[in-house]
């Protein structure tokens, strides 16, 4: 009994924490529409700044202890506000996908900006002082500063509402979550509502992060597992929700708390591991609470947003003679690269070809369907570990383990979007990348079946495939073959329906089409051509580590995708092309290329804030007048 | 003539307040029956329970003698019901003839096909339609380009898609100029006539509601005050008090 | 400074919407204490054309003055800020906050020389908003939300205010309400831009008409001037 109570009382502690990171994300995204990705990232800032500030500090007692806390949050504030100044603000009108890439460039700049100012070590914070003693509670110590945690997030909730509700700043950030341009026509300088509102998000990220300082270490893998509860809790809670992020955050962490205090239960002969499952429970609970309440627990369903008319892509029209001679040529060129090329360039090309198929069967689904997919390396991730788990633990044979690779990944894909088709929008995006952390999670867990944190060795292909120019020959046969078919598809009526879906979900209702099931087979497909992709990839590096399916390889999914230009069949190849060149000569030369890499992002898009291809077409477009 | 719709004692409320209350009437084959009234007076909760977007608190919707009530709107289209919306909800990123062959795929149950063209399937049935609404040297270009006069043609080809025995049309000619109004409501008039169709829509043009419907029922506050010819609902003192006000006098 | 002052003033005014050319040399005026409308078809130009001169949509050349000033180029919180209102077609309520909250957005300093809102006197010109001011934007009729997006705009106390098709979608017997509101507007001494297709409506209380058609302004002259020419009205207007 005393356990189960100590055990509350952890969960509560947990909770506030969760909280004051999952309201600042969720009032972020409610006034600037702007899911941010980087909002773990200001999190873990706020670890860092307070370690330093509170070493700092600590000679000055009590004052500076707590004082150092407050510095950091207003640090990471203050840093929120810059953010928003020097680069959101330029990008409120793009395309949503790239103000993504631009908050996800800033995780990654960010990230190597933590390793290079503390380093890789874990640095473990000092104790609260005046708090770090422990109170009797039924007979066990608990920890007096876990007390005051629970009672700050209670308070930050009440704090925000009487801001929310008694101020007129409240009441305009409240309007502006409705409608911003109105807002501005009415006379309210937006600018300076957004940047009062990143701030205040980025100061209760921070302040969750400092808070934390006396309980957890700092590390550097800390802002995409707080993004990712992030993301979960403002799902579970309903976006734009307050007191459904408080609801949310005390569920998660009170779910967690049981299942470490629970341990490892003997049930029916089987030794489950409930401490292993908190990695993996709170998607389990969110993806509960979707199918049960799709807009979250408080929230509300999303209004449907109709594109700008510049961001309507033109009728598909069959591939032009050019086009078709053209690849054509390219395909014969590709086919003879092993006699004029080095070594390697067939292995180079080999993970061109393989990212070429990931980024289209990425952007079949984000294009043509219109579902943004930020976990889309979890069906890559499945191809390549169903790939190595075939051959070594079911002893298939190479070929039929690469044959059945991409049904394991479709499998996968079908269980996952069977939630995800549920949604849409930002929830959809969030719930693909839950998915593809429980994937991840269980991969790096699982060490006696996956080989955990290390991977897999040993899966090379069969014997008649060993010299790496045949293998390339088939690798340059498969990722055609997939390319090629997805282009079919797109144009047959299944492409017409998954585009009639994202163009007028309320006209495919008139019309009776059964949505749900055409975007649930897209994702079906979808997953089936990455699993493809990620069989191959497998079996041309002899292994697969966790690594295949992390949030990264999703991201650099999007980016190529991205980079080719979301409205056209033939850009994800060319986006893939060119990204795994760049990845390759810049992460030969420097430590840092991840930073490197967000920089590159941002320039691109803080220059051509349309897109490239949106750019193009309005550099270069031809004006056209609508009667 | 028999009732393709028939609605009775439907009631609908949302967190108290009552937004439809037994609202009782019938549609027949060939008709035009106008739905008028105030803003808020329960129209559009009427209209979407019809078309299944929402399910009534109580009461029948029945199409062709079949009840409605709870199945979905995809179903209630497959039953031969054909919608256009106040705002035109088409596809916009494909021409006007592929708008039309996607009503005809889905009609024909054609949609998980994977290998043929799209493009080249039920092409002569789509510019039949098209030809029939008037827009057929349009069906190449783009719905995004084109006037809102000949999208709102694009919707009702579509609804027409399926053959429909009702015709629902949520404000058809919204947002039109007058002289677009009165040619897209003769069309829509002559087209349900000759194939029999019974049309429910809801307008706020007296033109075009007393102009073109064949009867006119008047809701407010969710009930059903009048219900009769154009000349019966102008000379109803109720409803020109709530409703036409100095526009009931001409 | 005279009654027949311009307040409002474009000048060879050109749009875009995406790549559409929407604008096309644009010029009009609006004099002081009178209420103009511009009158069209759907998709003439006209609720570009107010988006243009509250800053929603750039003006890619041409000039736009409010009160001697140029405006275009502002972003639209500081031309709103500057006095000149604007109340969108769609009304676009903020519909989780209150009636009250509504009008709270849209309020400002009062400005010199220009009639002052207060809630009374809101409310007595709008009497159905008073009783129903703690309740929801978004459970209000569309006649009553019509009311109060023109009531939150007034709450900035502006000089001139700008009206998308004030009687789209309205009920006839709400269409007669406005029409006394905007009278009563003008009484109050605003100037008002008014955007219709209903003429019947805008001969009832515009004193000035432009017809804008294809981008183009066709025609320019008093409401009398327009009732009497028949050829332009059934060039334009397509009654």
């Amino acid at each position: 009994m005393a356990s189960i109570l100590v055990q509350f009382l952890n969960g509560l502690a947990a909770a506030s924490t969760l909280f004051l990171i999952a309201t600042g994300l969720s009032l972020i995204f409610g006034v600037t529409r702007i899911v941010n990705f980087a909002h773990g990232s200001l999190y873990m800032l706020g670890i860092y700044v307070a370690y330093s500030a509170v070493n700092a500090f600590q000679p000055a007692g009590p004052l500076g202890f707590w004082g150092g806390m407050l510095v950091a949050a207003l640090a990471v504030g203050a840093l929120g506000a810059l953010i928003e100044i020097l680069i959101l603000r330029r990008i409120y009108q793009a395309p949503e996908l790239f103000q993504l890439l631009a908050t996800f460039a800033l995780v990654l700049i960010i990230k190597d900006f933590a390793l290079w100012v503390w380093g890789a070590e874990d640095l473990l914070g000092p104790r609260a002082v005046g708090l770090d003693g422990a109170v009797s509670i039924a007979g066990r110590r608990f920890p007096e500063y876990d007390l005051f945690l629970i009672a700050v997030g209670p308070l930050v909730l009440g704090l925000l509402w009487l801001l929310l509700h008694r101020t007129r700043w409240g009441t305009l950030v409240r309007a502006a979550t409705q409608d911003r341009e109105m807002v501005g026509a009415l006379g309210v300088n937006q600018k300076l509502l957004f940047t009062s509102v990143f701030a205040l998000g980025a100061f209760l990220a921070g302040l969750g992060g400092a808070l934390e300082v006396p309980r957890e270490p700092a590390q550097l893998f800390l802002d995409l597992s707080a993004i990712s509860d992030a993301f979960v809790i403002v799902v579970v809670g309903g976006m734009g929700s307050i007191p459904g992020a408080f609801l949310a955050a005390l569920i998660i962490g009170e779910v967690k708390a049981f299942c470490i205090g629970i341990g490892n239960v003997e049930i029916l002969g089987v030794v489950v591991s409930f401490s292993k499952l908190t990695l993996v429970i709170e998607f389990v609970v969110m993806a509960v609470v979707l199918v049960v309440r799709p807009w979250g627990l408080l929230g509300r369903p999303q209004a449907i947003q109709r594109a700008a008319p510049s961001h309507i892509e033109p009728p598909l029209r069959p591939a032009s003679r050019g086009l078709v001679a053209g690849a054509v040529v390219l395909g014969v060129a590709l086919l003879a690269l092993p006699a004029y090329g080095t070594a390697y360039n067939v292995v180079l090309m080999i993970d061109i070809l393989v990212f070429a198929l990931f980024a289209a069967s990425l952007h079949f689904l984000m294009g043509p369907a219109g579902m943004v997919s930020f976990g889309h390396a979890a069906y890559f991730g499945l191809g390549a570990y169903g790939a190595g788990l075939l051959l070594l633990r079911a002893g298939f044979p190479m070929e039929a383990a690469l044959v059945a690779a991409p049904f394991v990944a479709a499998l996968g894909a079908a269980l996952f979007g069977w939630f995800c088709v549920r949604l849409s929008g930002v929830y959809l995006a969030m719930l693909t990348l839950a998915f593809a952390q429980i994937g991840w999670s269980i991969v790096f867990q699982w060490d006696s079946f996956t080989g955990g944190s290390n991977g897999m060795v040993g899966i090379w292909p069969a014997a008649w495939l060993s010299a790496k120019p045949t293998y390339y020959v088939l690798t340059l046969l498969l990722c055609a073959a997939g390319l090629l078919a997805m282009r079919r598809i797109v144009y047959a009526p299944f492409g017409y329906a998954l585009r009639a879906g994202r163009d007028s979900p309320l006209r495919c209702d008139a019309i009776g089409i059964d949505l749900q099931r055409i975007q649930w087979a897209a994702f079906t497909l979808a997953g089936a051509f990455a699993g493809l992709a990620g069989a191959i990839y497998a079996f041309s590096k002899g292994s697969v580590s966790p690594e295949v399916m992390a949030i990264s390889r999703s991201v650099d999914g999007l980016v190529m995708v991205l980079l080719g230009g979301v409205q056209t069949l033939s850009g994800p190849a060319v986006g893939a092309a060119a990204f795994t060149w760049l990845q390759d000569t810049i992460a030969r030369n420097t430590e840092y290329w991840q930073s490197l890499l967000g920089l590159t992002i941002l320039v691109i898009v803080l220059a051509f804030p349309r897109g490239i291809v949106g750019f193009l077409a309005w550099r270069f477009g031809r004006a056209e007048e609508i009667e | 003539m028999s009732a393709v719709l028939a609605i009775s004692g439907l009631s609908k409320s949302f967190g108290g307040v009552q937004a439809v209350q037994s609202v009782s009437f019938e549609v027949r084959e060939g008709e035009l029956l106008a739905m008028i009234g105030p803003n808020g007076a329960g129209k559009t909760t009427c209209f979407n329970m019809v078309n299944g977007q929402l399910t009534p608190d109580s009461g029948t919707v029945r199409i062709g003698g079949a009840e409605t009530v709870g199945r979905k709107p995809r179903e209630i289209w497959r039953m031969g019901v054909g919608r256009t919306f106040q705002i035109t909800a088409t596809f916009a990123s494909m021409t006007v003839r592929e708008n039309i062959q996607m009503a005809l795929l889905s009609h024909h149950g054609q949609l998980s096909r994977l290998w043929p063209r799209a493009s080249s399937l039920h092409r002569a049935a789509a510019e039949e339609l098209l030809a029939r609404v008037g827009i057929l040297e349009q069906a190449d270009r783009a719905c995004s380009v084109l006037a809102y006069g000949d999208l709102k043609r694009v919707e009702l080809a579509m609804a027409l898609a399926n053959d429909p025995r009702l015709l629902l049309m949520d404000e058809p000619t919204a947002g039109m100029a007058p002289k677009e109004r009165i040619a897209l409501m003769a069309l829509a008039g002559e087209i349900v006539r000759e194939r029999g169709i019974a049309v429910l829509y809801t307008e706020h043009d007296m033109d075009v509601v007393f102009g073109h419907a064949d009867r006119v029922i008047v809701l407010n506050r969710g009930e059903l005050i009048a219900s009769g010819t154009g000349d019966q609902i102008r000379a109803n003192p109720e409803v020109r008090q709530v409703y036409l006000g100095s526009r009931g006098e001409a | 400074m005279t009654a027949d002052a311009p307040i409002l003033e474009l000048s060879g005014v050109h749009a875009y919407y995406g790549r559409a050319h929407i604008l096309s040399d644009v010029s009009f005026t609006v004099r002081r204490g009178e209420v103009a409308v511009l009158l069209g078809r759907n998709g003439a130009g006209k609720t570009t054309t107010l988006k243009t001169i509250i800053g929603l949509v750039p003006a890619v050349k041409g000039e736009i003055k409010f009160s001697g000033q140029r405006i275009d180029g502002l972003p639209p919180y500081r031309i709103a800020a500057s006095g000149l209102g604007y109340v969108p077609e769609d009304r676009r309520i903020f519909t989780d906050l209150t009636v009250a909250e509504n009008l709270d957005v849209g309020r400002q300093p009062p400005r010199e020389g220009v009639p002052s809102w207060t809630l009374e006197k809101l409310f007595a010109l709008f009497p159905n908003l008073a009783e129903m001011r703690n309740r929801p934007g978004g459970r209000t009729s569309g006649g009553e939300q019509q009311m109060l997006t023109i009531a939150r705009t007034l709450m900035g106390n502006p000089s001139c205010i700008l009206l998308d098709e004030p009687s789209e979608g309205l009920a006839p017997v709400i269409v007669d309400q406005m029409a006394v509101a905007i009278k009563e507007l003008k009484a109050e001494g605003l100037s008002v831009l008014l955007s219709e297709q209903n003429l019947h409506f805008a001969t009832a209380v515009a004193d000035r008409a432009y017809i804008i058609e294809k981008g183009h302004i066709r025609f320019g002259g008093t409401i009398a001037e327009l009732s009497a020419n028949e050829e332009v009205r059934n060039a334009y207007l397509a009654v």
